[in-house]
């Protein structure tokens, strides 16, 4: 199993190791719904060095990355970064990335247990597009600080950036610490913070040296199960849960990260005819009675099955039982009750309004 | 760790406390240290037979469902039914209020196979790794 740069610091700190994606990752270091409790309330910083870090070149990169994605990049101006989707010809989900647009490069940062299968798929486009793809997964770190206070701690790690200034989806090169680093305002928690990349061999320093300077702003080092937790409230999809290679991202709820527009790109004559089909399914939040639903429990309408749970946990913030489900077109509507098969009991549930959580716009704004 | 030396345990982490034909069960503290995030517990009513080594009831932490398997075999005679309601009292008195079960056992012999505290301390050690 891979272990990430900061594999030894996990072990200090007493993190639960699971395996994750080919990945030797933590778990938790204290509980995830502590963990999860702080990234909401004050910060916490994620080891995301199992994910996969791609950097393409060559004059024809826009072209290239447009093709291989489902969002138009041509409108994002250096230095902004998008959502989208790679998707097979027939439509179906390889995995859902974040591009970065550089002067003079594209940064593509993708699923830690797809990372094979994206490498192979791009390289299979690369020359028709004359494109060099590196793959910096190796020699890259990446740390996540998550929550309301994460802007004060890596803003006081760098005096020469003004990360206040930064737009959410955007990114700057810089230094973080002394140390040369991307810096993204992004994440994946539904929390404001910071993605950032730096060399591999400084990550253990920068680590610590983050972890020290949070302490007095409440942050704490926040493992996967937590990550898992804070998505599914902010109602973001997994890969391999709410999107997979037989799911189509307008069924997904994703069509805002799909540009018919834009021109031709892989996937695009397959979903613009399921668009025009109409759906079949559709992802919902349901709220459960009684019990914590998950992954592949069965969903039902009257005693008959009308489609599946793809995540559920209960809420750490609300302590709701809640999860995101397909569900047979016709079944969608808020307020819907249906039924979720939690192992040999059959549950109450019903359909709500995603997000399960969604921040409160001044929170973001708070820097000491 | 800190284990009773008056009880018995079985390598699925629960314990067993023997008192001539009845017996008390639970699940002992290293096991809700490795759950972590308790947020339901489901157990038997009262007069439902348990049988050794398989299933009685189910626990569950934010991250998974576990199943909670029976030490010994029996009829259960007493519920703690406050338990699910109170998931913190495994973490603040598994042995004690955290209780679960009381049995009256079918077969007391079935203790043999059951871990003493030192056994079962080199036992959770070992999966703890």
């Amino acid at each position: 199993m891979k272990r990430t740069p900061l594999f030894e610091e996990h072990q200090k700190l007493g993190a639960r190791m699971i395996p994750f994606g080919g990945w030797e990752m933590p778990v938790w270091y204290t509980s995830i719904v502590d963990e999860h409790v702080s990234v909401r309330n004050q910060a916490g910083l994620f080891d995301l060095s199992h994910m996969g870090r791609l950097r393409v070149t060559g004059p024809r990169t826009l072209d290239f990355l447009q093709y291989l994605v489902t969002s138009d990049l041509v409108e994002l101006p250096v230095g902004g970064c998008k959502y989208g989707l790679f998707c097979a010809e027939d439509g179906g989900i390889l995995d859902d990335v974040l591009i970065y647009k550089g002067f003079d490069y594209g940064f593509v940062v993708v699923n830690a247990a797809n990372l094979e299968g994206d490498l192979a798929w791009m390289r299979r486009w690369a020359g028709r597009f004359d494109v060099t793809i590196e793959d910096q997964s190796p020699t890259l770190a990446m740390i996540a600080a998550q929550g309301p206070n994460a802007l004060g701690v890596v803003q006081a790690l760098a005096s020469k950036m003004d990360l206040l200034s930064m737009k959410y989806y955007t990114f700057v090169e810089g230094e973080i610490d002394k140390v040369k680093a991307i810096v993204s305002r992004t994440g994946y928690t539904g929390e404001d913070g910071f993605e950032l990349y730096v060399d591999a061999s400084k990550a253990r320093k920068l680590w610590n040296t983050l972890l020290l300077t949070g302490r007095s702003k409440g942050m704490v080092p926040a493992g996967l199960g937590a990550r898992d937790t804070l998505r599914l409230e902010a109602a973001m999809a997994l890969y391999g849960h709410e999107i997979t290679r037989a799911t189509n991202p307008l069924e997904a709820g994703l069509a805002w990260a799909v540009s018919f527009d834009k021109g031709d790109f892989l996937g695009r004559e397959a979903l613009a005819r399921a668009k025009e089909e109409g759906i079949s399914r559709r992802l919902v939040g349901l709220e459960v009675e009684k019990r914590v639903p998950r992954q592949g429990y069965a969903v039902s309408k009257e005693a008959k099955t009308v489609g599946e749970v793809t995540s559920g946990t209960q809420s750490p913030l609300t302590k709701k039982n809640i999860a995101m489900a397909y569900v047979a077109a016709g079944q969608e509507a808020i307020g819907n009750a249906l039924a979720v098969q939690v192992r040999t009991e059959t549950v109450g549930a019903v359909v709500v309004k995603l997000p399960f959580y969604k921040r409160a716009r001044e929170k973001t704004k708070r820097i000491s | 760790m800190d284990l009773p030396k008056d009880l018995k345990y079985a390598k699925t982490h629960e314990w067993v406390r023997i008192n001539g034909k009845t017996a008390t069960l639970g699940i002992t503290a290293f096991a809700v240290e490795q759950l972590r995030d308790l947020v339901y517990l489901d157990l038997p009513k009262i007069g439902a037979t348990v049988k050794q080594g398989e299933p009685f009831g189910e626990i569950e932490s934010v991250k998974a469902v576990s199943d909670l398997v029976a030490p010994m075999s029996g009829i259960v005679t007493k519920v703690n039914a406050e338990l699910a309601d109170h998931l913190d009292h495994l973490n603040s008195d598994p042995y004690g209020n955290g209780w679960m079960l009381e049995v009256a056992l079918g077969d007391p012999q079935e203790a043999v196979g059951l871990l003493d505290a030192a056994a079962y301390e080199k036992h959770a050690a070992a999966e703890h790794h």
